[in-house]
């Protein structure tokens, strides 16, 4: 037994028990503040399973961008009585046999590994250099898979278009009641003013690299998503008006362009989604930048939520 | 046992926990919650499956990674869209619960209005 | 064999993407302009089904389109087959039908601004109609999930379209019970994966085997396309959703969107894994679907509100659907495979579909026109509505089973699975539940013809075509019955099979 696996077990045991309190944890507020620490445990384990992208999106978004969100809904719910009975213990019970059963048939299931693992992976790294990529996950994201990835950025709007249609009808096309810090001139402000041009490069150099490297369109977005919302937070920008042309076109760029890029795939390469030979890094790298912009402005708008009625100041 | 075996039974495990909060807790905010514990394990049985295929050259399986991106993305809106309803709910009834008064109740809820 | 991208395999293609097109275009053209394009895109739909529809009768043989030039199982292929395409035309009629009926609650010209109802509703439409086509074309396992979670997200705002607090109850129960299943399904995929380094379904069929990690797939997956079809006993979402939207959103959340998941449980059994069910498996799902007929026809009869009958009327229709799992298994060999009891299942997907649409149509119309839909004081409405009336009737018609409506073809099918096997219970389950449906369908009906004590006032006047567009697809649900001569052979039509073609 090394070190590193040493590591890894201890890595393992937090993660059980801070998954864990978030479910027996008695109160909301706590339970999601194990859940923001929860996510972030989590992208070491992807750094551990050599899973790079996948450990930039999910401290990002799975830990950042949730955890933002339900950090705001608990507060917003910490003042309600919460008056429903807990389930009775014998549900409980029932509820926690066929759970433990499920989990472990899926212990089961992942412990018989069979004798040949198959993988796609050496035909993933075969016909990598056919589309000048470095990123093998970029590769499937954007050239094996693409449409799941264009009909993806569609979920996403239409959740976006779900969470706007919330608002009462007379605050349809307006701003978004995104809580702002009501006091100027604090270290909110300072950070505000800090960090946002650090993240923006830092977003601009990750999209950009995740031809190559780990990083890509939803990493680089999320970032510039969150550099905006912080900015509007600290009260330095206002939150766009839902029916704002310039947000719409912002939303529905990235598609389009993925998209015409994919219909022009049926003239100038063979397929729908196919790349003519030797243009596909440009035009991957091109669906990246703007699926960037989209992206970034599709997840600031799910956190901002619906648009609310004008309140009095 | 190996590193890939070790994080997917971790994610069988946080699955099954999930599971159960998102059965047995009654409030909406624990269930989302839950549901977040239980697809964040889900995506760690992914990662199992991808670094359990790794060899000399390539450090783990990129198709299973990128399903698990495009799903990361898939849940974070379904949690935004659950938390809008919530808070919704909220505004509406000063309450946030499933638990129904009959639905078919005529004496009418201020709609939307 | 590898597969190769068929000829008329562009349509595939176009029938997911002009739905996205109209999406987009709508975001930025604004709320006013919406219905313009979906009236444009939704026709469009409808006739690029029936062309993918017309190409595989005549050509007898499965429509297939690889995206991107890759091969799978590095890619994804699109493909249609018989079941494919009977239910991708039914669900255009369908959505066509409801759009025509949506404008009068939904018109984007009423107001000089861009309204949320409108602008949702009509895009929420196109997404619907955007992900069945995926689903029903889909090739690749995890190419569905995506288009799950596109149904979901299309579907639960339509619930809660009105705003009413007991609907975003409703809408949000739904949503924790979707996404419970999609992410049941989700780990299923993993685990396939991991087992057989591909999602695509032709290649899944070719390399599955019985052992613990498929097993243990298959039965999450199934669990949680159970939860999204609302399979008793997971059915609790279902008819406060369904009753609480607005009349042309319960219509197509009734007839079209519950009937993706079951699409995608008959994909699985009888496309990758048709070996595996075995018998038990069968009858359990067969039982399910039994105890949905009765807990749904039970508790629709005892329903004050012509809504929630309705609604739970669906719940004990999709249990219909399910009995076909028990009478499509070959004794013999213990697996399922394509007969009667197949056609007999989809067939009543299809009838369900428009008789259900019909009926929730004809609802919102005689809700919108007496102010409230009690049972119990329906009144006069036959004689004020009269076509709306008969639109109900004869969606009903379609629901007992009586001929020549496709659900008594449908019946017919089962039947003959079910005696030829010697499956009685069955047999039995399919009549009784049809007794129970004639009851319901009775009660609302001679509701309806009663003559009232006063005259009826009637509060809102009821466009014309709107009741033109109920009778419509109950009319479609009753002649359906005819594809008994000829069209029916469509549904054979498979990855191996091929359809004697007609002369």
């Amino acid at each position: 037994m090394t070190i590193a696996t040493f590591a890894d077990a201890g890595l393992v045991l937090l993660v059980l028990t801070i998954g864990a309190s978030t479910i027996f944890a008695r109160r909301a507020f706590d339970a999601v503040i194990a859940f923001v620490v929860y996510g972030l445990l989590l992208a070491i384990v992807w750094v551990r399973l050599s899973a790079i992208d996948v450990a930039l999106t999910e401290a990002a978004i799975g830990g950042g961008m949730t955890g933002m969100l339900l950090l705001g809904a608990a507060a917003r719910l910490r003042a309600v009585e919460f008056d429903s009975f807990a389930a009775a213990l014998p549900v409980r019970l029932c509820a926690g046999f066929l759970c433990a059963l499920a989990a472990a048939g899926l212990a089961g299931a992942l412990l018989l590994s069979p004798k040949v693992v198959l993988s796609l992976a050496p035909a993933v790294m075969e016909n990598l250099p056919r589309t000048g990529l470095g990123n093998p996950v970029a590769g499937v994201l954007f050239a094996y898979r693409a449409l799941d990835t264009l009909l993806e950025k569609v979920v996403l709007l239409l959740a976006l278009l779900g969470v706007w249609s919330l608002a009462p009808n007379q605050a349809w096309n307006g701003i978004p009641g995104l809580r702002i810090y009501d006091q100027p001139n604090t270290t909110l402000t300072f950070l505000a003013q800090i960090l946002p041009p650090v993240g923006i490069v830092v977003g601009i150099y990750m999209c950009w690299v995740g031809a190559n490297e780990p990083g890509g369109a939803f990493q680089g977005g999320t970032i510039l998503a969150a550099m905006w919302l912080l900015v509007i937070i600290a009260r330095l920008a206002d939150a766009p008006s839902t029916g704002n042309t310039w947000l719409r076109i912002g939303l529905v760029f990235g598609p389009v362009v993925f998209l015409s890029v994919g219909l022009a795939g049926l003239v100038l390469a063979n397929a729908f989604l196919a790349y003519p030979p030797g243009y596909a890094k440009p035009l991957i790298v091109a669906i990246e930048v703007a699926l960037t912009i989209s992206i970034a402005a599709a997840l600031a708008m799910l956190a901002a939520g619906p648009p609310k009625p004008v309140q009095q100041q | 046992m190996s590193d890939a075996t070790l994080f997917g039974l971790c994610g069988a495990a946080l699955a099954g926990l999930g599971l159960y909060g998102l059965v047995t807790h009654p409030e909406p905010l624990r269930k989302i919650l839950a549901f977040n514990l239980l697809g964040s394990g889900v995506f760690l049985v992914f990662g199992f499956v991808s670094r359990r295929a790794a060899t000399a050259g390539v450090p783990g399986d990129p198709v299973p990674q990128a399903m698990v991106i495009t799903a990361i993305v898939v849940a974070f809106a379904a949690t935004a869209l659950a938390i809008a309803l919530v808070l919704r709910l909220l505004e509406q009834t000063g309450r946030a619960t499933l638990s129904s008064d009959d639905p078919a109740s005529a004496t009418g809820e201020k709609g939307n209005s | 064999m590898p597969d190769a991208t068929t000829s008329g395999g562009i349509l595939l293609v176009l029938a997911i993407v002009l739905p996205v097109v109209g999406i987009l275009l709508s975001l930025i053209a604004g709320g006013r302009q919406v219905e313009r394009i979906a009236l444009v895109v939704l026709p469009s739909n409808l006739i690029v089904a029936s062309a993918i529809f017309a190409d595989l009768w005549r050509s007898g043989r499965q429509l297939a389109y690889i995206v991107g030039d890759w091969q799978p199982p590095l890619g994804i292929t699109l493909r249609a087959d018989g079941l494919s395409a009977a239910m991708i035309v039914t669900t255009a009629v369908v959505i066509c039908v409801i759009g025509v009926f949506a404008h009068a609650d939904f018109d984007c010209r009423a107001e000089p601004f861009e309204t949320r109802t409108s602008f949702v509703f009509w895009i929420m439409l196109m997404a619907i109609g955007c992900a069945m086509n995926l689903i029903f074309l889909g090739g690749d396992l995890f190419t569905l999930y995506v288009a799950l979670e596109l149904l979901t997200f299309a579907a639960v705002p339509l619930v809660c379209l009105d705003g009413r607090a007991e609907t975003i109850q409703a809408a949000l129960r739904y949503l924790l019970f979707a996404l419970l299943g999609s992410i049941l399904y989700l780990v299923g995929t993993a685990l396939l994966y991991g087992s057989y380094a591909t999602l695509d379904i032709a290649l899944l069929s070719q390399r599955v085997r019985m052992e613990t990690a498929t097993l243990v797939a298959a039965v999450l997956m199934t669990v949680g396309l159970f939860a999204k079809t609302a399979l008793f006993p997971l059915h609790l979402w279902l008819p406060p959703a369904h009753a609480g939207a607005p009349a042309a959103a319960s219509a197509v959340l009734s007839a079209v969107v519950v009937k993706g998941s079951f699409f995608l449980v008959v994909r699985l059994w009888f496309g990758v894994m048709p070996g595996m069910l075995g018998f038990a498996g069968a009858q359990l799902v067969g039982v399910l679907g039994a105890g949905a007929i009765l807990f749904g026809s039970i508790v629709a009869l005892r329903q004050n509100r012509l809504k929630l009958l309705i609604a739970y009327s669906t719940v004990a229709q999709i249990g219909y659907l399910f009995l076909m799992f028990p009478l499509a298994l070959d004794p013999v060999s213990e697996t399922l495979h394509v007969n009667g009891a197949l056609a007999g299942g989809m067939l009543l997907a299809m009838s369900h579909a428009t008789a259900k649409a019909a009926m929730f149509m004809a609802a919102g119309l005689i809700y919108a026109a007496l102010g409230h839909d009690r049972i119990a004081e329906l009144g006069g409405a036959a004689r004020a509505l009269p076509m709306t009336v008969f639109a109900f009737a004869i969606g009903g018609v379609c629901l007992i089973g009586l001929p020549p409506s496709a659900g008594f073809l449908a019946k017919w099918l089962l039947l003959e699975e079910a005696i030829a096997t010697g499956q009685w219970p069955w047999a039995m389950m399919l009549l009784v539940g049809g007794l129970f449906s004639g009851a319901y369908v009775f009660i609302v009906v001679s509701h309806a013809l009663v003559s009232p004590q006063e005259p009826l006032k009637l509060r809102a006047a009821v466009p014309k075509y709107q009741e033109a567009a109920a009778l419509t697809l109950a009319l479609v649900s009753l002649l359906l019955g005819f594809v008994a001569f000829g069209p029916i052979d469509v549904l054979q039509v498979g990855p191996g099979a091929a359809m004697e073609v007609l002369q």
